[in-house]
């Protein structure tokens, strides 16, 4: 069993006890220890269980890689599953608990999966919930969620704080190693801006474990003298706790940096992301430990060598007394003598390689331990803990030649260069025989936008695995026990039978067994990523760190074919997951996204306006008043406008003003209309389409001078249209002498409308505002009530109306004045709702409800608004195309019920017959409908099919419950025909 | 995220900082074209796997349109230039050639 040796551990900080729980029982570790490493000290080796299986599952690492011992952290607000034990420093308090079993960790009933398991092949969802069709919605979906899952999700929101910012740097070093401080130390000499990321909290990657003299010195101290050279250079930035998480196109990097996971509730931002733009980046990622694929190799108690030696030499934690060394490889040896030295015994070294000779395995026989020579493990002994480990020839099927008993099994198939970030934004990497390993290739690196390379592996990342290697390529000295080569081992023994198969694991997140890749293989996957996802191997976080060149390799020998032509899957980021809090970080809540308000916002805002979202604006919908409901505050405000006076506050319309020479020209070509020979101080309602000739804006247009026009356009539309006429006059037209601005948030501007406008605005005085001095459709300039206004005699409501635009700062002050003006004639600030309801009695087409993207003017009646005269303007041609001419396209009519109700919105008019999906026909829809207080009754408007010659027709609607609408085609305009009421 | 250089106000602009406008050089068709010229205009895109001519604007920069020689596969940038042109410049297309000897040509 697992516990906490008396002496040692160099993270330790053994004067600073914390005092944690694991599933509710109070345990103790120490400053400086890993979750992890606390609860193998407090002796717990039975740890979770796996995904599938419900198998009991130990530690198998101590680093990123860590595919079993994954928790729930916390409580409450602060509860976050799948948390990595290995990955988590200690603190005081902490609180974690074991995923994926019920009713205990001890006792789970999840685990009759592991004893039907023969059930559970790979691709088993595949091949199970195909049929009937019902089942999954009914009986499969709900019992699978039940029982899958690791971690669950906490209820509340997030409590903590996150933030981001933004880098740029020369090089950034990925990995506070000797490799990656070696990179930095040159670099920053050079005088490059260096920024040095190593996802620990410390510093000196494995060499401080692993041995070896380093330019003389011990690496502990060869480390200590790299950080205080860096940090005395102005121009290093030395991080830890921060993982560069990804790679992305030109040279972007996000770093992820735990600031406070460790010390909770201290005030700070608990993550911060990094988003940097680096010229290079120096992947020194180390390299990551491969497991053996041996029967058992899940049984708590089966570690990866260098955990085991990380355990006894950073934290001072046996992971047993008894340990037994399985390995293809020299590096291993450390462990034995790391164990050794720590007072443990290593019962036996078990060595697939037929002859051992290196200076290593040397070194342990001399400490009399017994090394064995092409011998392989054929079955690991116990099931919650390893009480032994059967002996067999490594060549042979898995006849036991002897068992020995242990509690912990340190095995090694030697090491992967991490080479993902290398590999995120398209880096190549090559196959290295003599390795067994993929690693970079120097010659075909992600690049930059210039086509330069973006990264540069070093160290163990590139494939320099051994201290002696990593330091030839920094330019530095080393001294370290040379190593004899590995032999690949992909499956122990080599010709393992099924049932030894069945239980070698090479993916423990995903209990993905040497098995199931082998029968993947069998059932023709032979492309690497439809295997993965098949057998779901190197999924979920483990994303091709433990599992990857084990599995590949099998299936490449399965497939008959060498590992380089399987090839990888492909590598994405983050490399370890990242919280969500960092990655939305302090875009939530009110500042998700930016507010616009018009000059009259808090007035509204103070009236208790309802508010609806106009793109980023936020317009009164209506102003209810005490116990009034919308839909009454609607109606009042319809009748009081269409009886007295009403107010509406048209800030957010867009305003753009183009001038110069060639503006009319350019008006003509962007309106269909003309624009060019409109009079000064007129107004002229346009609309504009895209070249594929259908409708996208209108408004008013209104000629300023001899060379300038103001143009309007919807409250969404300003910055769009804005953009649509910079890239006509920059990309088509640029000789033309024409300039735009949008003015939009420049001017407020307000509707008055009513049959007692006039009388409001003759109260505020200044300006002759009358029948005579400026008609219908005009504008003139002047000082309003003390302000300077333009005043546009234009109406979207058939009321006599004037729109009068005031500067932005001027629009509350204005605004009041108008208020306090019209008391007298029943003046009352209506909103959006009455507006589009006013302006569908008067058969007004709205962008957006009217025009869908496949509307042309033509089909809305609008023909009178398209010039004859015109030889071109954008969208003409494509209106000249046969479809558009088609005589039975859906055009715009008036809609009435029969019975005078409302319309649903959206609905269809059937037609006879069905289509060929044995749908109804249809011939019409309905785009806007409302219940009108003017005419007391419901109206609408619609496209039906040659709408306007079907005029007095009845016909269906089919709207919810089987009710069939019976709609009368009529006229689109249903208040005032003649239009009397504005031409006033 | 990629990066281009602007052209008028010579920052390194972030693709967040723009606008895409898709290909480049389009020559328009309008009143009096063939329906043939008319849907190539609209609608008939190169496409390629390797260098591409297109339209970027610096929306949130300075507003200007330019035009870019980007390889859509290893997303290299060639260069970019402004947008008041009918064709890509001659350097431009010489140091193309140079650096991708079997590319076909921009038309
Ligand atoms: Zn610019």
């Amino acid at each position: 069993m697992s516990t906490r040796l008396a002496k040692g551990g160099r993270l330790l900080d053994r004067s600073k006890p914390l005092n944690f729980t694991f599933n509710g029982t109070p345990l103790r570790g120490f400053q400086g220890d890993t979750l992890a490493s606390a609860l193998l000290g407090s002796g717990r080796t039975l740890l979770g269980r796996s995904f599938k299986y419900h198998r009991p599952r130990g530690l198998v690492a101590s680093g990123v890689e860590e595919p079993n011992v994954l928790v729930n952290l916390g409580r409450n607000a602060r509860l976050e599953p799948d948390q990595r034990a290995t990955t988590t420093e200690l603190f005081e308090g902490a609180e974690a608990s074991s995923q994926n079993h019920w009713p205990s960790l001890d006792f789970d009933i999840g685990e009759i999966n592991d004893k039907i398991g023969k059930l559970f092949p790979a691709g088993f969802y595949y091949k199970t919930f195909m049929a009937p069709k019902w089942a999954w919605k009914h009986l499969f979906e709900p019992v699978i969620r039940q029982a899958a899952g690791l971690g669950a999700a906490p209820k509340e929101a997030d409590p903590d704080r996150y933030e981001q910012t933004y880098a740029f740097c020369d090089v950034l070093v990925a990995g506070g190693g000797v490799a990656g401080l070696a990179a930095a130390l040159a670099e920053a000499k050079a005088g490059k801006r260096v920024m040095v990321m190593e996802q620990t909290a410390f510093w000196g990657g494995r060499a401080p474990v692993d041995g070896g003299i380093i330019d003389g010195l011990a690496p502990d101290e060869w480390v200590r003298n790299a950080i205080e050279t860096l940090e005395k250079m102005e121009n290093v930035q030395l991080f830890t706790r921060t993982m560069v998480s990804g790679l992305y196109n030109h040279g972007y990097v996000i770093g992820y940096q735990r600031v406070a996971d460790h010390t909770p509730g201290d005030g700070r931002p608990r993550h911060r992301l990094w988003r940097i733009r680096a010229g290079l980046v120096i992947t020194a990622t180390g390299a990551l430990e491969r497991p053996l694929a041996f029967a058992g190799n899940d049984v708590p108690g089966v570690m990866l060598a260098s955990a085991v030696r990380d355990y006894v030499v950073n934290w001072a934690v046996s992971p047993g007394d008894r340990v037994v060394i399985v390995t293809n490889n020299d590096d291993a040896y450390r462990t034995a003598l790391a164990v050794l030295d720590a007072g443990l015994s290593v019962p036996v070294v078990i060595d697939a390689r037929d002859s051992v000779t290196g200076a290593l395995p040397m070194a342990v026989k001399a400490r009399g331990v017994r090394v064995l020579e092409g011998r392989g493990i054929a079955k690991v002994l116990g099931r919650k803990a390893v009480t032994g480990v059967e002996i067999c020839a490594q060549a042979g099927e898995g006849g036991v030649i002897e068992t020995v008993a242990c509690d912990c099994v340190a095995m090694s198939g030697g090491w992967s260069p991490v080479v993902h970030l290398f590999s995120h934004v398209g880096g190549k990497l090559i196959w290295d025989e003599a390795g067994a390993m993929f690693r970079p290739d120097a010659t075909r690196p992600p690049i930059k936008a210039d086509g330069t390379a973006l990264a540069r592996a070093v160290g163990a990342a590139n494939g320099a695995l051994t201290l002696d290697a990593l330091c030839a390529e920094a330019g530095l000295a080393a001294q370290v026990e040379p190593e004899a080569p590995l032999a690949p081992v992909w499956v122990m023994p080599a010709g393992a039978k099924e049932a030894l198969k069945f239980k070698a694991f090479l993916d423990y997140q995903n209990d993905v067994k040497v098995s199931d890749v082998q029968l993947a293989a069998r059932e023709g996957y032979t492309s690497v990523e439809h295997t993965k996802r098949y057998t779901t191997l190197g999924m979920a976080s483990d994303q091709g760190k433990l599992s990857n060149i084990n599995g590949l390799a099998i299936l490449s020998d399965a497939l008959g074919q060498a590992i380089p032509q399987t090839g990888t899957t492909t590598f994405r980021p983050p490399y370890t997951p990242i919280s969500f809090g960092a990655v939305a970080a302090e875009a939530k809540g009110e500042i998700f996204q930016p507010l616009r308000r018009t000059p009259m916002h808090g007035w509204h805002e103070a009236k208790g306006a309802h508010w609806e979202p106009v793109g980023l604006w936020r317009r009164p919908y209506c102003y209810p008043r005490a116990g009034e409901s919308h839909r009454d505050a609607v109606n009042r405000e319809i009748t009081n406008t269409r009886t007295n006076v009403g107010l509406l506050d048209a800030s957010t319309l867009g305003k753009i003003v183009v001038k110069g020479p060639d503006a009319g020209r350019f008006l003509d070509m962007l309106y269909t209309g003309m624009m060019s020979t409109l009079p000064v101080g007129k107004c002229r309602y346009g609309i504009m389409c895209n070249e594929n000739g259908f409708l996208m804006d209108d408004g008013v247009v209104v000629r300023l001078s001899e060379d300038s026009w103001l143009c309007h356009t919807t409250s969404g539309g300003a910055e769009h249209i804005h953009a649509w006429m910079e890239d006509w006059l920059q990309c088509e037209w640029w000789d033309w002498k024409v300039y735009t601005a949008n003015l939009t948030e420049q001017y407020a501007q307000v509707a008055v409308v009513g049959p007692k406008a006039r009388m409001v605005l003759e109260k505020l005085g200044g300006m002759d505002v009358s029948k005579e001095a400026l008609p219908f459709m005009s504008l003139a300039e002047g000082t309003l009530g003390g302000f300077p206004a333009r005043v546009f005699r234009i109406s979207f409501s058939g009321e006599l109306s004037y729109e009068i635009a005031v500067p932005a700062n001027m629009g509350l002050a204005f605004w009041e004045a108008l208020n306090a003006a019209g008391a007298e004639f029943g003046a009352m600030p209506y909103g959006t709702e009455a507006l589009h309801v006013m302006r569908a009695e008067k058969g007004f087409i709205m962008i957006g409800d009217e025009t869908d993207g496949t509307v042309i003017p033509q089909d809305l009646n609008l023909g009178w608004a398209i010039s004859k005269k015109k030889d071109d303007y954008l969208g003409k041609r494509a209106q000249a195309r046969v479809e558009m001419a088609r005589p039975d396209r859906w055009r715009l009519v008036g809609l009435e019920t029969i019975d005078g109700t409302v319309l649903p919105d959206g609905v269809y008019a059937v037609a006879e017959g069905h289509n060929a999906n044995g749908q109804r026909n249809t011939q019409g829809r309905v785009t806007s409908t409302y219940w009108s207080p003017t005419l007391k009754k419901g109206i609408a408007m619609g496209l039906v099919v040659n709408g306007p010659e079907r005029m007095g027709e009845v016909l269906d609607f089919p709207g919810d419950g089987g009710v069939v609408h019976k709609v009368k085609i009529v006229d689109p305009c249903f208040y005032d025909k003649e239009g009397e009421k504005a031409n006033v | 995220m990629l990066t281009f250089t602007c052209p008028y106000c010579g920052v390194v602009a972030e693709e967040s900082e723009l606008t895409g406008g898709g290909e480049a050089h389009l020559k328009r068709f309008g009143p009096g074209s063939s329906d043939a010229e008319f849907e190539a205009y609209l609608f008939t895109r190169k496409n390629p796997k390797g260098v591409h001519f297109e339209r970027w604007r610096h929306a949130y920069g300075c507003g200007k349109w330019f035009l870019a020689a980007r390889d859509t596969n290893t997303l290299e940038v060639f260069g970019t230039y402004p947008a008041q042109t009918t064709e890509p410049p001659a350097d431009l297309i010489a140091a193309i050639k140079n650096k991708r000897p079997g590319w076909e040509g921009w038309k």
